[in-house]
This record gives structure tokens, sequence and C-alpha cells, in this order.
């Protein structure tokens, strides 16, 4: 076989495409859905601390699917990024818009540059104050970025979970809602479920990662939602009044952030314990009224701020 | 904007580069000119050119562990401001104090959130509580060259210690110096101009576990005793409702305690010394 010397650019780019789409069809899915107070983020994981959902900024999460150290590395550029924009200017003014533009640069760059294309596909999702201002960019292998309505499905079998969602997917759920939605979605084509040959009747909390950003929280929007509060959500017990009352008395608790004159840009409310983004640990007693980190911080209490 | 991240061209390879958590040292190779101690000074005294923050005290309590700076700021022999703060949350555990250069302090704060943040994100957890007050030094000792020109910036470092062993107190504190030497304090610490009586107060007043009200009150007589004495630390300020900035660091985290209860701590030690005053005239 002799190599060709010559081959057409659209050759080329139709091999590149189907190298990445082979890559990514590989992996599990990820789903990103709205609720009514934010995103949410389901990803079939396995393991639980190689993330494919990550934080880049107060208001702005990631998802991705593909290879793990391509999008690693993606994310971190992007929470560089966002730290390097929000250090220069202020925090208000890092956008998902602006990421998501870095990363189809940088994607589609790659892709019509170098001979092997990243086998990636990702997502940016931002939390408004509102949810018509809530935004999905999804950004595939190729630099093409489309920012999407109500929810976002990608990785293997992201046809068949998104023909899924679109049947069962209301806008203006809530977290419980959305996220029995979202499971059962990636249950449907999942292999460790029992009507693909594994051992499941739907993705058990181990297997799936899940993180909201939630609006209603003052400055740093995104919680992982692990243990108890993720198993909690997952079965159909707890009433859904149970679940709501503690959140919404939280909600109120924690006003919006606006940084008070002298304060370093991205203090927010000084009142609000503001925990880690990543570290989120919600022990059993705290799962049951704390949903979904809406107001106060697993593992350290109820976040009641300000002594009395 | 640096022209790498906002060009055509997406991320340049620094920002894909799998290496290293610190955002102090990505800027340090991307956009140094936004670090503090990488600005050329000129060579002349710089001392009087620009205001200066005070007094900060810090004691650990039963629960944790509390710091707390008075709110002026001056300028040579002049009050520059009276409401400044210059105590800050450095992150959800974390506390920090600035005395010195206050325009040096305050973006060295910023960086410093930022630099803990970034850690964060990046790797998935949080620092330990050794390692923040290292990379504190680290920046600290940065700031040398204009510290040597009257530009010095000393904090004062105080957090909740979330992998403290059994039996030891979870609060802890640590003083600086301008070299970045990193000391941790037995109790209580206090840096700034005021600090000699601050400290002079803690040392009759402070007692190991005290409650969370008591350590409360403790650290704004210590400020009190320092204004008393020290024309650059700003007193209680009922006319203008100005009171100490108190953080309070415990297991659920930094929160700055409500004015209102600072200043009924800070009423209430006014109206003790008058009655003691009183007491003595007669």
């Amino acid at each position: 076989m002799t190599m060709p010397y010559y081959a057409s650019a659209e050759q080329v780019m139709r091999d590149r495409s189907e190298y990445a789409r082979k890559g990514i069809s590989r992996g599990r899915s990820v789903a990103v859905l709205t609720y009514s107070d934010g995103v949410l983020f389901i990803a079939e994981n396995p393991s639980s601390t190689l993330h494919k959902v990550g934080e880049l900024y107060d208001r702005i999460g990631f998802a991705a699917v593909g290879r793990y150290s391509e999008f690693e590395s993606l994310r971190v550029a992007g929470v560089r990024m966002a730290d390097v924009r929000g250090y220069s200017y202020n925090r208000r003014d890092v956008t998902g818009r602006v990421i998501a533009n870095a990363y189809a640069q940088t994607l589609g760059e790659v892709f019509t540059q170098q001979m092997k294309p990243f086998e990636v596909e990702l997502c940016v999702a931002e939390v408004g104050e509102t949810p018509e201002s809530d935004q999905l960019y999804r950004l595939t292998f190729d630099g093409s970025i489309v920012d999407e309505p109500d929810f976002v499905v990608m990785g293997g079998q992201a046809e068949a979970v998104s023909g899924h969602l679109r049947e069962h997917f209301l806008p203006g759920m809530d977290l419980a809602e959305a996220l029995k939605v979202g499971v059962r979605a990636l249950s449907a084509v999942s292999p460790a479920t029992a009507t693909n040959g594994g051992g499941h009747d739907q993705l058990p909390a181990e297997q799936i990662e899940v993180a909201v950003l939630d609006r209603r929280r003052p400055k740093r929007a995104f919680r992982r939602v692990v243990g108890a509060a993720l198993r909690n959500l997952l079965s159909d017990e707890p009433a859904p009044a149970d679940v709501d009352e503690p959140v919404a008395a939280a909600a109120h608790t924690h006003a919006p952030s606006a940084p008070a004159p002298g304060t370093p840009p991205g203090l927010g409310d000084p009142e609000s314990v503001d925990t880690a983004g990543g570290t989120e640990h919600v022990s059993d007693q705290l799962g049951v009224t704390d949903g979904a980190g809406g107001g106060t911080d697993g593992g350290s209490g109820t976040g009641t701020p300000a002594a009395g | 904007m640096t022209q790498q991240s906002g060009g055509r061209s997406g991320f340049t390879p620094a920002y894909l580069d799998r290496v290293g958590s610190s955002f102090t040292d990505f800027l340090g190779i991307t956009a140094p000119e936004l670090l503090p101690g990488r600005r050329p000074l000129p060579a002349m005294p710089l001392a009087e050119v620009g205001p200066h923050a005070t007094t900060i005290v810090a004691v650990t309590y039963a629960g944790g562990v509390l710091m707390a700076g008075d709110r002026r700021a001056t300028m040579g022999n002049l009050i520059s401001s009276r409401d400044i703060e210059k105590v800050y949350a450095a992150d959800s555990w974390s506390v920090i104090g600035i005395a010195g250069a206050a325009g040096i302090a305050i973006e060295m704060v910023r960086l410093y959130q930022v630099e803990l943040e970034h850690y964060e994100k990046i790797e998935g957890m949080t620092m330990s509580l050794d390692g923040k007050a290292n990379r504190l030094a680290a920046m600290i000792r940065g700031n040398l060259g204009a510290a040597m020109q009257g530009l010095a910036v000393v904090p004062l470092f105080a957090g909740y210690d979330l992998d403290a062993a059994e039996g030891a107190s979870p609060g802890r504190i640590f003083s600086y110096d301008v070299t970045g030497g990193n000391y941790e304090e037995r109790g209580y610490a206090s840096v700034g101009s005021g600090s000699l009586f601050a400290k002079n107060s803690l040392k009759k007043t402070w007692r190991p576990g005290l409650p969370a009200d008591a350590a409360t009150r403790t650290v704004v007589e210590s400020l009190y005793d320092a204004a008393d004495d020290d024309s650059a630390t700003g007193g209680p300020d009922p006319v203008r409702k100005l009171y100490p900035i108190v953080y309070r660091v415990d297991a659920e985290g930094a929160v700055r305690l409500p004015d209102a209860e600072v200043a009924a701590v800070a009423e209430s030690i006014v109206a003790d010394r008058s009655a003691a005053e009183q007491g003595r005239g007669a």
C-alpha cells in the first residue's frame, strides 16, 4: 500500500471527525438539564475522583465526555481563564460566553491544524438570576458551538438519551424531579442497567456523578450532590415538602451577593458561609434536609451565618 | 485582558499546560505585571505615599478563632480612612487581616483569595491550613523589595484546621514578618502600630478555651486599649456607627459578626470603662 501524498481537505476533515466521533462514542453519557433553581449535571461515572463535571467560576460549570486527559486540561484552562479575568477585571465580568468562545477557538484550532483532534465534547453552563437567563453552551470536537435550551446530552448514546429526555423533560421541574428524569434517561442506555445486560434496574448513586449550579447561592453556585443527599433525592420516599421546606427557608437567608464598598470584589455577602465548591461531603444527618446544598453546606452544619 | 486569552486563538499553550495549581505562579508566567511583587519601584522612600492600615488582633477560643481589626487608615499625621476594612475571609475556613501599606495589602488579599479558590477548583479539594499559611508567606516574601522602601505589608492569618488532631485546638493563628517569616502563635497575636498595646491587653484578658462571647469582648477590648494609646488605631465610633470588624471562624466556616453585635460589645466596654473612671473620680 502506498501513502497518498495528496488528500483533499474534505477527506482530511472527514477522517478527523470520524476519529473524534469514535473516541467520544466509546464513553458514557452526560446530561445537563435546567431545573427551577438552576442547572443540574448528571454524569454516568463510576469514579468518585476523576470528575466529568466541575466548577469554572461563581456561576459557571463545566461538563465533558471523551478522553479524560484532554478535557481535564481544557477544564483547567477554563478555570485559569475565568480566574485571570475575574482578578484583572471583576468577578461579574466573567461570563460563560467568553469561556465557551475560548473553548470553541481552541477546539477548532486543534481540529484544523493538528493531526489528532481532541476527542471531547464539552458543555459550559451558566446560571443566571432567572431561569430564562440560564445558558447552556454545547461544544463539539471541531469547535462548533451551540446554545441549547432546556438540556444538553453528550457522549456515547447522546441521541438515545436526548430522545428519552425530549419525551419526559418539562421546563421548571424541581431538583428531585429533574434528577429522576435525567437518571432514567441515562439508565435507558447504560450498560450497567438490567435492560442492557447489567445488574441494576436503574443507575445507582455510586455510578453517577451529580452536581448543581444553584442560582440561590450568593456567590459560588456550584455544588456537588453526593452521599446521602444524592441517595435521598434518587429514592421515591421523601415527600417533596420535606425536601423543599429547608431549602426554601435557606433561600431567603442568602441575599444575592453584592460586594460592599471597600470589600475586595469577590467576597460577596460577608455574612454567608461559602464553603468549598469541590470538596463537599454531605453527612447522613444533613442529607435529609440538605438536598442540593441549597443554602447550607454539607459537612459544615446548617450554615446559620452570624452569631446570635 | 491579556492578549493570550482574549484573541481569536483560544487558549495559549500556557493555559493548557497541566502543571501547577497555583494562580500566582500561573500569573507569573502569563501576566506578571498583575502581581504585586513584580513591578519596578522608584528608588526613593515610599512610606508616606499611601495610606497605612493599622491594628489587627486574633485570639483562639473554645470553638475556633476570632480576628478583629480597627477601622482606621493613616497617612502621616492624617486619618485617611475611618471605615477601611482590614480583615477579610480568605476562604471558607480562614481569615486574613492586614497591616501596612493599604493599597498593596488589599491587592495581596485579593490575590490570596483567588489563589486559594483556584487551588480548590483545580485540585478539587481545599488546601491544608499549613499550606495556606505557607502560600501567604511566599507572597509576603515577594514583597520584600517594596517593604525595604517603606511599603511593608504584614498580615495576620487565622483559620479553622479541619484536620486538627483530636484534642488539639482547631483554631490556629499565624503571624508573619516582612521577610516572609511564618510563625504559629499560641493563643493570641496582634500586628500593626497598636499591636503592643493590644497584646498587653490580651495578655490580661485572654484565657485558653474562652467561650465565643467572652472572646469577642476580649478582642474588641484589646482594640479599645490600642486606640487609647496609639494615634493610628481607631476606637469605636458611635457617631458614625463604625465599629471594629470581627470575623469568627468555627466548625461552620468563617462569618463576619454583624455590626449590631459588635456595637453592643463595644458599647458595654465603653460603659464599663466610664463607670470605672467615675468610681475613681469619686
